[in-house]
């Protein structure tokens, strides 16, 4: 199918990082099913480092695609550069997105924020606020 | 591969490419010349059109050629309306779950003034006569009701409200795109019908608007004269040729076809019913012959499509995803899905092409695409471990 580049179909085939961790250091969860987008990712950190990621996603194939490389993109990463992930670097490494499909990636950077935030949450991790904004779930370019 | 897919297109049938290109290769003429070239392909468009009249059981004047279905609907709508106003009746009747080319109109018209009263329709998937009856006004100008739904395949009870609007004497438009050529359509009591050639084998591009005699639809398009005033630009003449040569195969093996298309249709639905959490959408019998739709909880519908091209099986889904909206099939949402199980929706549509094999092997993939869709979905998980409730049994 030309909808998708080649490396959204290979990662929407082959997904990296699928699963669940048990007791995970970090969740996050993001979307809602009446959008018909979940993506929800799990953690294991090791001083301050991701030792394992999994994620888990109800969504189309570039959600599922994107949820799939951007756990490739922080694997074996510090939190702190985690956190600069952003979805059109997400995007970028799928070699695009179709426009109207673009929020997919920025689900795949909210979902690894938000489980990032619940692993400074639960430990009580000082952090800027300002990398957590509150999301709507609105489209982004 | 299995093409699942014929709601959406046909291929085109060997009868209906052989006219369209004898007509190219010998019929060129413009029908409105006076020369013997334009007459001649004068005489190929009236034969075309008497042959599409006795198929439908009309009068040849009776047949307004179109761009296809959706153009076929925006005129009759618009024609019934532009009807309605001069006589000071400015509301229409039509259902929730009609094609985006009825729906759309119907909006366009809410704005130019006019009023809409959508039917609800039942979770089987049909429109009761009854709602019908009670949605008409003293001032209603039109009621159109589909004869088949594009998504689910259920078959409407076209005969009984077209008598009942003939008996209150209000306007009866039906869009018969997925039905025609696919199960026998009555034109009693029908005052405009609408179809499309491709939907049964025929070339893209072309299909028509019956309009009951005595009634004057507004043209559309406006221009020179060719067919008494109701569509001005010269006739696609290949295409009416290819047309009528489709509609001909298509009702003369009717039964057959439907009989073998019937077999497929509920093979898989019992082999799909057999997946867990799943759903079939719209009544089992009253439905198009080759027509299965389904729901499946905890996956949603582009990525089982996209997975199932993968697999060689070219599907549909309700879900309107593919096309960039975030809300999900108005048809499933329409007979009662909530919006959770609606995303997750799945379109078989079989032609006569179809083997009983292919039945199979779709059933086979499409439990092994749930099941793997299913294996990374955090919404399976959560109704599994019974953190969520299940919506279908």
């Amino acid at each position: 199918m030309s909808l998708y580049s080649e490396k959204v179909m290979d990662h929407f085939r082959n997904p990296r990082n699928v699963g669940v961790i048990e007791n995970p250091d970090g969740v996050g969860e993001v979307g809602n099913m009446k959008c018909g987008d979940i993506m929800k990712i799990y953690l294991k950190i090791e001083d301050g480092i991701i030792a394992d990621v999994k994620f888990e996603t109800f969504g189309c194939g570039s959600a599922i695609a994107s949820s799939s490389m951007a756990t490739e993109l922080i694997k074996g990463k510090p939190l702190s550069e985690a956190l600069t992930l952003t979805n059109k670097a997400v995007a970028e490494a799928l070699d695009g997105l179709p426009a109207y499909k673009m929020h997919c990636s920025v689900l795949a950077e909210e979902a690894i924020r938000a489980a990032i935030k619940d692993y400074y949450d639960k430990n009580g991790i000082a952090y800027d606020s300002k990398d957590f904004p509150e999301h709507g779930h609105e489209e982004e370019a | 591969m299995i093409y699942a897919d014929n709601a959406a297109t046909t291929k085109m049938s060997r009868a209906a490419i052989e006219a369209m290109k004898e007509c190219m290769e010998e019929d060129y003429g413009n029908p409105s010349s006076l020369h013997s070239v334009g007459q001649r392909a004068q005489e190929k468009l009236s034969e075309a059109r008497e042959k599409i009249a006795s198929l439908l059981g009309c009068l040849p004047a009776e047949i307004i050629f179109t761009s296809g279905g959706s153009e076929a609907d925006n005129q009759a709508l618009r024609s019934a309306a532009a009807l309605g106003a001069k006589k000071g009746k400015k509301h229409l009747v039509s259902t929730a779950f009609e094609h985006h080319a009825v729906l759309h109109t119907l909006k366009k018209l809410e704005s130019e003034g006019y009023e809409v009263t959508l039917v609800p329709v039942g979770e089987d998937g049909l429109v009761s006569p009854a709602e019908v009856e009670r949605a008409i006004r003293p001032d209603t100008c039109l009621v159109s009701v589909m004869y088949a739904n594009n998504e689910i395949g259920t078959i409407q009870p076209i005969p009984e409200i077209a008598a009942l609007c003939k008996r209150k004497g209000v306007l009866f438009h039906t869009d018969a795109v997925q039905a025609a050529g696919h199960i026998p359509v009555s034109l009693e009591n029908v005052d405009m019908l609408s179809l499309s050639a491709h939907k049964f084998h025929g070339p893209k591009g072309i299909g028509l608007l019956y309009a009951r005699r005595g009634l004057r639809p507004d043209p559309l398009i406006e221009g020179g004269a060719p067919a008494r005033g109701k569509r001005a630009g010269t006739e696609n003449l290949p295409a009416i040729m290819g047309m009528a040569a489709a509609l001909e195969e298509s009702v003369l093996h009717m039964k057959e076809n439907a009989e073998k298309m019937s077999a497929v249709r509920d093979r898989v639905i019992a082999g799909l019913s057999r997946i867990p959490h799943g759903i079939l959408n719209g009544d089992a019998k009253k439905r198009l012959p080759g027509c299965v739709s389904f729901c499946f909880e905890g996956i949603e519908g582009e990525s089982l499509l996209l997975m199932l091209d993968d697999y060689g099986i070219c599907a549909s889904s309700g879900s309107a995803c593919t096309s960039g909206s975030l809300d999900p099939s108005h048809v499933l949402l329409a007979i009662g899905r909530p919006h959770e199980i609606a995303h997750g929706s799945l379109r078989l549509t079989f032609s006569e092409e179809t083997t009983l094999e292919d039945a199979d092997e779709v059933v086979t993939k499409v439990k092994e695409v749930v099941e793997k869709l299913r294996g990374m979905s955090p919404v399976w998980r959560e109704l599994q471990e019974g953190k969520r409730q299940y919506f279908l049994r």
